[in-house]
């Protein structure tokens, strides 16, 4: 196909800038949900080395629970835990973007596939709290 | 309310400007005027020169679209007294070629366009004194999408689009899949080859400031999001029947 516009007379070409996103809110709050994901990951590193540390026994886990207790980890752990529920909101909103689900002919509101979702995470979350600080 | 305000016009002249650049002019400031009134304004009174698109000034044609203080606006549907004191800066829209001054090249927008096969496609047609029938949900399962008046607000919101102008972007992949929705189309599996790619659905971020642009609500994030579902569910039936489910 010919470039479309082969015909047409000089135009003019803006270059993106890099920092684009700083531009309006809604672009930098887009660039934060996409950085969660490092956090998420961060997270997840940390499961993986409580779970290693929990197989090699108490005195390994002792030790990293007394890392996990340094300023510098306490802090990067708070933020990762603000942008871990930063994350999951995001993703719960999302759903009913992607989903159509109708019942008896009429489409279901957002708030009505977001909720589940809400539910659920708040139950999974007392479940696990309950398990942990029972005893 | 001062019964002034400035506007910061971006002038462009392809025959003897290197690159776009600011010019102010005042007007009046009334209750009832939109930016698109403003530019008239310019135009009758200040300098006549100025070049932008518009034509029905009720948001239905689409044209006047445009960056109002870095925002993609519909210009006759953007009240000045929105934005008193001012000034507002006015400017063409954002990740299109300039032609001239708020004049923007859609060429590339209207390729895409085509490419998404915007039309009712049927495998089978029916006699012609037979008609297609559809019932109110039926209706409703598209109409949200068959809104867009093509305005490209969307394209100006996208980011991604901006970065990769490759990327078929939210107005063409809504109207795709206002067809695909449609009971009386048959053209789906045609569409998904061209949409289902990098540059089609799975170009975009979801950023979502397309639907938050939309003048006409029609939400081409949820068309984009609803189609990446739609795309794998298609690969996940080729995987487990590769031979076909039908």
């Amino acid at each position: 196909m010919n470039n479309p516009t082969e015909y047409l007379p000089r135009s003019y070409h803006t270059r993106v800038s890099t920092y684009w996103w700083l531009a309006r809110w809604p672009y930098v709050k887009f660039i934060l949900r996409e950085a969660s994901s490092v956090f998420v990951a961060w997270i997840v590193v940390v499961t993986l080395l409580q779970i290693r540390a929990l197989t090699r026994g108490p005195a390994d886990y002792a030790e990293l629970q007394n890392w996990l207790r340094s300023p510098l980890l306490l802090t990067l752990n708070a933020v990762s835990l603000a942008f871990v529920i930063f994350h999951a909101v995001t993703w719960f909103n999302l759903a009913p973007k992607a989903m159509v689900i109708r019942l008896r002919g009429k489409r279901l509101s957002s708030l009505a596939i977001a909720a589940p979702n809400y539910v659920a995470w708040v139950v999974i979350s007392a479940a696990i709290a309950w398990i942990l600080l029972r005893g | 309310m001062a019964n002034r305000i400035t506007l910061e016009v971006t002038r462009y002249n392809p025959a003897h400007d290197e690159k776009p650049r600011p010019d102010t002019y005042e007007v009046p400031l009334r209750k009832e005027w939109v930016v698109l009134d403003a530019l008239n304004y310019i135009k009758d009174h200040l300098d006549g020169s100025l070049s932008f698109r518009w034509s029905c000034r009720m948001g239905v044609c689409g044209s006047c679209g445009m960056m109002v203080n870095g925002v993609p606006k519909l210009t006759c549907a953007t009240f000045l007294s929105d934005y008193a004191p001012g000034p507002v800066r006015v400017e063409p829209m954002s990740h299109f070629p300039v032609l001239r001054d708020l004049v923007v090249d859609t060429s590339d927008f209207l390729v895409k366009l085509a490419k998404s096969k915007p039309w009712i496609i049927r495998k089978v047609e029916k006699p012609l004194n037979e008609e297609y029938f559809q019932t109110p949900e039926q209706m409703d399962a598209y109409k949200q999408f068959s809104m867009c008046i093509n305005c490209m607000l969307c394209y100006a919101a996208c980011p991604v689009y901006g970065l990769d102008p490759l990327f078929s972007g939210p107005a063409a992949i809504a109207l795709a899949q206002r067809y695909n929705l449609d009971s009386r189309d048959q053209g789906a599996s045609d569409r998904l080859d061209i949409l289902s790619h990098h540059e089609g659905i799975w170009g975009c971020t979801f950023v979502g400031e397309c639907t938050q642009v939309c003048p006409k609500n029609v939400d081409p994030a949820a068309a984009i999001q609803q189609y990446k579902l739609t795309a794998t569910m298609e690969w996940l039936k080729a995987l487990v029947l590769p031979r076909g489910a039908e």
